[in-house]
């Protein structure tokens, strides 16, 4: 097992419900994987076993950094973040009253030491670390054309410019895996097109590991270098994209509901 | 034995006007998620009006206990009406700090028309007192029990058989959706500060008879341990009200008698936290989770 | 970091200002004892509404108990400077009422708010404060319910301003931060904030902590200013009171809570003229301000001097 991320029969239930059943998958360094499968197919909630924001009923998931295994299971959302698992949400929970500035130096936290005196009486290391800390924010805010709107409310921030912003907030955690749910849900299709350019420049620039749900196949199938699909709570397949598109179990259970 | 007997009936008799108190705390933090911090001083303005109506008019104790719970009601609408109607739509502790704003105004207003001196309760009745074993209960605690209970029963058929009461919950689910199915939010919310202030009028002559003394300030303590009852239940449950009520009454009766009255308070808080670290939404409250 | 100097610098000579200002003030005997004593009264409340708006304003956690923080600093230096009746001593106290205040703080925190939101939050702080007043209540060595008397007045209105600005600047400072950021992504989105590893109930925690450390600041103010303290001073009557300042001026604004303290001061002291319908005028008005401003006085507005420099500047060019 030499795998980044490896999931073992992953199950997670809800009373009766089972969302999550027995889902195994892996992620490799510098990967580029897409999540996909019909509305209810537990996309999301595999998403939230993975960062640890709801615990797995069973299973298992390790990471591997440094050559070191971690127990993901049996670690919080906040120690799974610091392990370098990051991600954006469906329902974009932007810091809604905090400039689109705030937000990015928000998620670098952890990655910068202020300490309590150095901050309170202003001592020159506060400003230097401020000062990293803000080109280092301005850095990725012009990568995703967001430079101008820094001084903006977040909550005042077009629809697709937020979830834009959320990917720019996830990756200044500098993860090592980046989760995107739905990244580019609302947009129109030349913005669609944009994201997907940006997502594989980040993916190259940064030499991260993205794993993506999306229902916008032609993102997906531009994107993905391998497919997991997922039909109620169940691991339906996986493969490349061009797999994937023929795969006939997929074509029934998911294509077949009518958009393609 | 007998002591343990004696004590369960004093707790009983302070811990069902606590629930009295504690359930319009908890009807109306269930309708408009309001701590309605005027609410103990309704209570007192339930017991001075028994008050009059007793001194002046010589009314029986069924009349008064009618005529405090109409006008605590028509006060609580009337507040409801111009003190947080306006602010429906504002911060949560926006309308938190107008609703003290009127209890400092009900209690200090009264001072000031009354006298803030307290004055000794009219008697209704004759206090016998009856030994039943060795337990003395007096016809009055008999009355204060009985009165309570009543009041609950009449409260829960209310809620759960009546059409208003189907609205009031409709309304705590989901103000806007139950405007849709055509409920009136703004009667039904009327009607929860209605019927919660005539509970609360009702605890306050039943107060009067229990301790024969009332003040302008007899809200201020009994409405924070009220409250506290509500929370402990569940805030917004109706049999949660009434158990937190009854459980405040008997853990203070409880304390005082093991002779460790000085620290009443400070046990009651105690036990209070260490409930809510096991239980975070109290005893009947449901605990909702954010979704992801 | 020229331009930072020069704030630094801008504010350092307002708050040297302000102090010669006041002290002018006196001297020609515009500010008698009766002003004096009012405006120390409104710098002890800007200690405590400040420390109690970063609780509920920053992190956006409901808190009922600042009396009881206060309670203690109070009884602190009440206490070790009737032994100690020096300026050291009053130090000492000072900063054992800040160390006691933060411990407890410590530990009722962390044990209620990993579990506890919103109002449950509220009385259980508000359950914690009673608890520590009860306590009081009941000891030999506070008075008990008489509580204490001739407690040596070792601060005057200078000690007063000092400590007002101090605690504001390290609240500004620490807000506008990175620690202050971190509060706020707590109040904005808690799962969010996890999301990005910021540790919820540490930062709530943190925030409660400072806050309740300056609770303790005032409390000693309060006592060795007033050189009388009694359990019934820090009821959750005077919690609520707080409260009140922090509301009115706007939950989030420490300019605001400033404003409002200062409002409320003079309110107070204009309103002893009415003898007992102080508090109903009180009431009436405190109704009708949330009533017609019910987001507070400034909202979540913050004064800044880089903001006005910009503004005036602005206005040069236009």
């Amino acid at each position: 097992m030499e795998h980044l991320l490896q999931v073992e029969h992953a199950v997670r239930k809800f009373g009766g419900v089972t969302a999550v059943n027995d889902v195994s998958l892996h992620l490799d360094e510098h990967e580029l994987v897409a999540l996909i499968g019909p509305n209810g197919a537990g996309k999301t909630t595999l998403f939230n076993l993975l960062t640890g924001m709801v615990p797995v009923t069973s299973g298992k998931i390790d990471l591997r950094v440094d050559k070191q295994t971690y127990d993901l299971t049996s670690k919080n959302a906040v120690q799974i973040a610091d392990l370098g698992l990051s991600r954006t949400f469906q329902n974009i929970r932007l810091f809604k009253n905090l400039t689109v500035m705030d937000n990015v130096l928000t998620a670098m936290t952890n990655k910068y030491k202020e300490g309590f005196l150095t901050t309170v009486f202003r001592l020159p290391s506060y400003y230097r670390t401020e000062k990293e800390m803000r080109a280092a924010a301005e850095k990725l805010l012009d990568i995703f054309d967001l430079t101008d709107s820094q001084a903006l409310l977040a909550e005042n921030l077009p629809y697709g410019t937020q979830r834009r912003l959320e990917i720019v907030r996830a990756l200044a955690t500098q993860p090592k895996i980046l989760f995107l749910d739905e990244p580019a849900a609302g947009m129109n299709p030349e913005e669609t097109a944009d994201l997907t350019n940006l997502i594989k420049r980040v993916q190259k620039e940064f030499g991260i590991t993205v794993l993506l749900i999306e229902h916008d196949m032609s993102l997906v199938m531009n994107l993905a270098e391998r497919i997991y699909v997922l039909d109620q709570g169940e691991l339906l397949a996986t493969g490349t994209p061009e797999e994937i598109r023929t795969n006939n179990k997929v074509v029934e259970a998911y294509l077949g509901e009518g958009e393609v | 034995m007998q002591i343990v007997l004696q004590q369960i009936i004093n707790a009983l008799s302070l811990g069902s006007i606590y629930a009295l108190l504690a359930l319009g705390y908890s009807m109306v933090y269930g309708i408009i998620k309001l701590i309605n911090f005027a609410h103990g001083d309704i209570y007192m303005l339930g017991a001075f009006c028994a008050y009059y109506v007793i001194s002046l008019w010589h009314f029986n104790f069924i009349i008064a206990l009618l005529t405090a719970m109409i006008v605590s009601a028509l006060a609580g609408v009337v507040i409801e009406y111009f003190a947080y109607r306006p602010l429906r739509k504002s911060p949560r502790i926006a309308v938190l700090i107008t609703a003290i704003g009127v209890s400092f105004l009900l209690e200090n207003g009264m001072s000031y028309l009354v006298g803030s001196n307290a004055r000794s309760f009219p008697q209704v009745m004759e206090q016998v007192n009856y030994n039943i074993g060795g337990i003395v209960i007096s016809n009055i605690q008999i009355l204060i029990l009985a009165t309570a209970l009543i009041l609950m029963v009449l409260l829960q058929v209310t809620i759960k058989k009546t059409k208003m009461g189907r609205a009031m919950r409709a309304v705590s689910v989901d103000p806007d959706a139950a405007e849709l199915v055509g409920v009136n939010v703004n009667h039904t919310i009327s009607f929860t500060f209605a019927l919660g202030s005539a509970l609360a009028g009702a605890g306050g002559i039943l107060i009067g008879m229990y301790y024969n003394q009332i003040d302008p300030l007899m809200g201020m303590t009994p409405g924070i341990k009220a409250f506290v009852a509500a929370v402990l239940g569940g805030i917004g449950s109706v049999p949660g009200a009434s158990l937190g009520g009854f459980l405040i009454g008997i853990l203070e009766t409880f304390f005082q008698s093991i002779g460790l009255s000085a620290y009443k308070d400070a046990v009651v808080y105690f036990v209070l936290i260490v409930i809510l670290l096991f239980l975070p939404a109290g005893i009947f409250g449901k605990n909702t989770k954010e979704k992801v | 970091m020229k331009a930072n100097l020069k704030y630094i610098l801008s504010w350092l000579v307002i708050m040297i200002a302000g102090f010669y200002l006041i002290n002018a003030l006196i001297m020609v005997g515009v500010i008698d004892d009766f002003i004096e004593n009012m405006l120390v009264t409104i710098g002890i409340n800007i200690i405590l509404a400040t420390g109690l708006n970063l609780i509920i304003g920053f992190s956006g956690q409901f808190s009922l108990g600042h009396a009881g923080f206060m309670a203690i600093g109070a009884y602190a230096t009440a206490i070790i400077t009737q032994h100690v009746s020096t300026e050291l001593g009053f130090i000492v106290s000072l900063l054992v009422g800040m160390a006691l205040a933060a411990l407890i703080a410590l530990v009722v925190g962390t044990a209620t708010f990993t579990r506890l939101k919103g109002d449950y939050l509220a009385i259980a702080t508000l359950g914690a404060a009673e608890i520590i007043r009860n306590i009081i209540n009941n000891l030999k060595i506070t008075g008990g319910s008489a509580g204490m008397f001739n407690i040596p007045q070792l601060c005057s209105w200078p000690t007063v301003y000092i400590l007002v600005c101090l605690t504001t600047l390290v609240l500004m400072n620490f807000i506008r931060s990175k620690n202050g950021r971190a509060i706020k992504a707590v109040r904005e989105d808690e799962i969010a904030a996890e999301a990005m590893g910021i540790n919820t109930t540490k930062w709530k925690v943190a925030a409660f902590v400072i806050g309740a450390t300056t609770a303790a600041i005032a409390g000693s103010l309060h006592a060795s200013y007033i050189q009388t303290i009694s359990p019934s001073n820090f009821g959750i009557m005077e919690s609520i009171s707080i409260l009140v300042i922090v509301v009115l001026g706007g939950v989030g604004s420490m300019t605001g809570t400033f404003l409002a303290a200062v409002v409320l001061g003079v309110l107070d002291t204009v309103l002893q003229n009415f003898g007992a319908l102080r508090m109903v005028i009180y009431a009436i008005a405190l109704i009708l301000i949330m009533i017609f401003k019910p987001s507070g006085l400034l909202g979540n507005w913050e004064f800044s001097l880089k903001n006005l420099g910009k503004h005036f500047g602005k206005k040069e060019r236009g």
